[in-house]
């Protein structure tokens, strides 16, 4: 993820949950697409998911990669944000025993990664209890 | 469409650590094994399964290189990729190969080596099955996204823990008495509940491990294996591929393996059989809870039922349907791109008669199920020994 | 007239106290606490810096405002831990709250008075027409050296205050600025931790630019302590600000609701505008505000506000200040929070 095109690329989805709306059929892809895996229409609206949402399935991370080691043991679940989008993020400021399925969570900016002591910071969205 | 066989089957000498052999030298043993084993000393075309010798080992352009040190240039090559199936895609890739009509000997060899780099760098690699920009990103791991299966398992159908224990135990027992695998020796109940926690609520010993390693196949039509094989046949009745979200969060269902179940359905139309039908299965037990879905889409256990299987005994050697004869990627190992085409070989050795201590009595009809990531592609083969 | 028309903060959940610091380095713990006028402080997680809160704490402002991000002329961040030393922490922000591509930026830094100055420079922005709003940011995650007087009290958290001329919930009646070469406390560049001058950094420094500042605006005004319900001075730590307060003629009440510090640390770029947003979560029409910040180097940062009708309709549009001090905080011992805050000495 070192490398800066490939991060500024994702910045609207990262920073701004922008995601695509197909204009024929509604369905919603994040991130967004080229072509619509339901109805093969190719144009499509930007929108915002919303910021908050429940979560569908969780673990608590022990062995982290690399870029992680430091941060574990730390949460990540699948979230299905309300409107029906699912993520996969990392749930942080919570207590791993008080985690359950079907539990209100909100997105908030945090940093994600960073390359070493030299390289790009990189930021996006995890999750925290509502 | 000809009717295809296995004519010769083999694995290198030892699957683990192997810091003395290179990719190539790992790829060319099995391959003779399996040349071997078949009595032929060339072929007419050939497969490389693999997942990323580029992120492990730097090294692209598998085809060409394999063909080389095996001494069978000008013979095509071609490297095939699909992340953990990569094995059992190149395998259905061979097999088609051979039922077109195209070719008569084919060979197709899985291999991968992953000990030149460390565990952050294995780890890195192997997240590229997944997901990169929205899974692998966020810092979830396989072991993670497998856990948010296992998970959701335990919320929807009551799985318990010691369900998923039971079936790293039993695929254990099967690869202690399998010379070849990486871990040939029983763990307990207590082994892996009491193994650190990677993921809750996966512990180590619920994981396949990294594992430097190879396997191939010899195919032929079955008219030609029946003429110049000195070893029972054993024909391909069904071969089906499917493919499903690269995300686990795309899924309509986190514990449904459409991939899987839509590749088993074709292959048993294509065969003509069902799952009542099989007598020995290898399947791709990546981690515990992968075994459990997979026996629910391959429809040998009920939907939400598949903890039963281990713990009951019904897929343990001598049970109902024996699972992973081999140990599985549990004990087997799990070089990623090897690991579908050695799933063949293992099957191929149970209804050839050749299993010795793992052999399943009067096994004629196998299975062999392969996927890569969290069931983004899956492949199914069905054979029978005719 | 022109002033603030959104506003927010942001503190992480994590906190240490005192004592915890204390027992490490052998200190004496209820001497520190009375010393300093501290119990404990907030510590960010180890995916928290000054853009991450600073977003946060804008959106929450910009929540209260009401307003299309598009419409931000100037988006500013003022910290003394901007996570580049090269690249505008507000490119980030700009971005994660949708203000891009038209709008002006630039990181602050005049120690812990970046924030104050961020909002300065927006006011007169909006003053002068140029821009339509303005979002000016205090936000640091500073560093105190281990077992140094500082590490007690460096803190995170962040304030961000939307400035415009309509649905103005304080107007800015009144600015001034008090500024000298005082060479109080410092950070050369390479260099991790800052350095100070011990007792030089209280007279000479704190509260020479602090009092003069609020006399200077006070005198430029024509008003009196008397005339201000309250006031918010910065918080290097509990006592001064009572100190100043008590110098000037202010009562404890007046101080009280905007000192933050006891609980929160000193969140240097963020310290009085944090006690800013304290004091605007609770105040009523027809309030008047004095906020003197202070940053080393020297100088202070003088704002005199009056608090409209249109405070009552956005106060409970965003979490308050007090509410996320008091609550949903946890608490973590030193050596969590060394490996959090870097300070243990890593492989290559």
């Amino acid at each position: 993820m070192a490398n800066p095109a490939r991060y500024w690329r994702e910045i609207p989805q990262r920073y701004r949950l922008e995601a695509g709306k197909c204009v024929s059929c509604g369905e919603i892809y994040f991130p967004p697409r080229l072509v619509c895996a339901k109805c093969k229409c190719r144009q499509f609206r930007t929108v915002r998911l919303p910021d908050e949402g429940h979560l569908v399935t969780y673990t608590v991370i022990r062995v982290g990669p690399s870029q992680f080691a430091d941060q574990t043991p730390y949460a990540v679940g699948v979230v299905e944000l309300d409107g029906g989008v699912r993520i996969t993020s990392q749930i942080v400021d919570c207590d791993f025993d008080k985690l359950a399925v079907g539990q209100r969570v909100r997105v908030e900016f945090r940093r994600i990664q960073k390359q070493g002591d030299a390289g790009i910071l990189c930021y996006g969205y995890k999750c925290v209890p509502a | 469409m000809r009717d295809v066989a296995i004519l010769g089957a083999g694995l290198n000498k030892k699957w683990g650590e192997l810091w003395s052999m290179s990719l190539r030298d790992i790829f060319v043993e099995a391959a003779l094994s399996a040349l071997d084993d078949a009595g032929v000393d060339h072929f007419d075309s050939m497969y490389v399964g693999c997942m990323t010798s580029g992120m492990f080992v730097a090294q692209e352009h598998l085809g060409s290189l394999m063909a080389d040190y095996l001494g069978m240039n000008p013979v095509p090559a071609t490297r095939v990729e699909s992340a953990c199936s990569s094995g059992g895609v190149a395998f259905r890739q061979g097999f088609m190969e051979v039922a077109s009509g195209i070719n008569d000997l084919v060979l197709v060899g899985g291999v991968e080596k992953m000990t030149d780099v460390g565990g952050d760098e294995a780890t890195h690699a192997l997240s590229a099955a997944a997901d990169m920009e929205y899974e692998a990103y966020e810092g979830i791991t396989f072991p993670g996204l497998y856990a948010l299966i296992a998970r959701a398992h335990m919320h929807q159908f009551g799985t318990t823990r010691e369900q998923l224990a039971h079936v790293a135990v039993k695929n254990h027992k099967h690869g202690a008495m399998n010379p070849v695998a990486q871990y040939p020796f029983e763990i307990t109940l207590e082994d892996v509940l009491g193994s650190v926690l990677v993921a809750d609520p996966l512990h180590i010993l619920d994981c396949s491990p990294i594992t430097d390693g190879a396997a191939a196949v010899v195919l032929c039509p079955v008219e030609m294996a029946r003429k110049i094989s000195k070893k029972p046949v054993v024909k391909v009745l069904g071969s089906a591929q499917a493919s499903s979200t690269i995300a686990l969060h795309s899924r309509k269902d986190l514990t449904w393996l459409e991939s899987t179940a839509k590749a088993a359905s074709d292959a048993y139309k294509m065969a003509g059989k069902g799952p009542r039908d099989l007598q020995v299965v290898e399947l791709h037990d990546c981690f515990t809870i992968a075994e459990i879905i997979v026996l629910e889409a391959l429809g040998l256990a009920e939907r939400g039922k598949g903890g039963q299987a281990a713990e009951s005994g019904m897929t343990a050697l001598g049970g109902k349907i024996p699972v992973n004869t081999s140990g599985g990627l549990k004990s087997k190992g799990h070089p990623v791109g090897a690991t579908g085409v050695a799933q063949v070989v293992e099957i191929t050795k149970q209804l050839r008669g050749e299993a010795g201590a793992r052999q399943v009595k009067g096994a004629r009809v196998g299975l062999t199920q392969n996927m890569g990531g969290t069931g983004g592609s899956s492949v199914v083969h069905i054979f029978e020994a005719v | 007239m022109a002033g603030i028309i959104g506003y927010g903060a942001y503190i992480p959940r994590n906190r240490i106290k005192v004592e915890e610091i204390a027992k490490v380095w052998g200190a004496d713990a209820p001497s520190y606490r009375r010393g300093l006028g501290l119990e404990e402080k907030s510590v960010p997680s180890p995916d928290q810096d000054t853009i991450t809160m600073s977003v946060e704490a804008a959106r929450k402002a910009i929540k209260r405002a009401g307003i299309n991000p598009q419409e931000i002329g100037a988006v500013y961040i003022g910290s003394e831990s901007h996570p580049y030393a090269v690249k505008p922490s507000g490119t980030i922000l700009a971005e994660a709250i949708g203000a891009t591509p038209e709008v002006h930026s630039a990181s602050f830094e005049f120690a812990c008075k970046a924030g104050t100055e961020a909002m300065f420079v927006c006011l007169c922005q909006v003053e002068s027409g140029r821009i339509k709003y303005g979002l000016a940011v205090g936000a640091d995650t500073s560093q105190g050296a281990p077992g140094d007087a500082l590490e007690y009290s460096t803190a995170a958290g962040a304030a961000a205050f939307l400035f415009g001329m309509e649905n103005v919930a304080a107007e800015v009646n009144e600015t001034y600025s008090f500024m000298t070469d005082t060479p109080d406390f410092w950070r050369r560049e390479y260099q991790h931790y800052p350095r100070h001058g011990g007792r030089f950094t209280g007279e000479p420094a704190y509260f020479k630019h602090v009092l003069g500042a609020a006399r200077g605006i006070m005198a430029k005004a024509k008003m009196t302590p008397r005339d201000f319900t309250y006031v918010v001075f910065h918080q290097p730590n509990g006592k001064f600000p009572l100190n100043a307060g008590k110098q000037l003629g202010f009562t404890r009440e007046q101080i009280e609701t905007g000192r933050l510090v006891p609980k929160l640390g000193n969140t240097y770029s963020g310290s009085s505008p944090m006690g800013l947003t304290a004091i605007l979560d609770v105040a009523k029409p027809g309030d008047s505000i004095l906020m003197v910040s202070y940053g080393s180097g020297a100088g202070s940062d003088a704002f005199i506000y009056t608090v409209t009708d249109r405070i009552k309709e956005i106060q409970d549009k965003a979490t308050k200040t007090r509410d996320m001090l008091d609550k949903n905080k946890v608490y973590i011992d030193y050596g969590t929070y060394a490996k959090y805050r870097g300070k243990i000495r890593r492989a290559e």
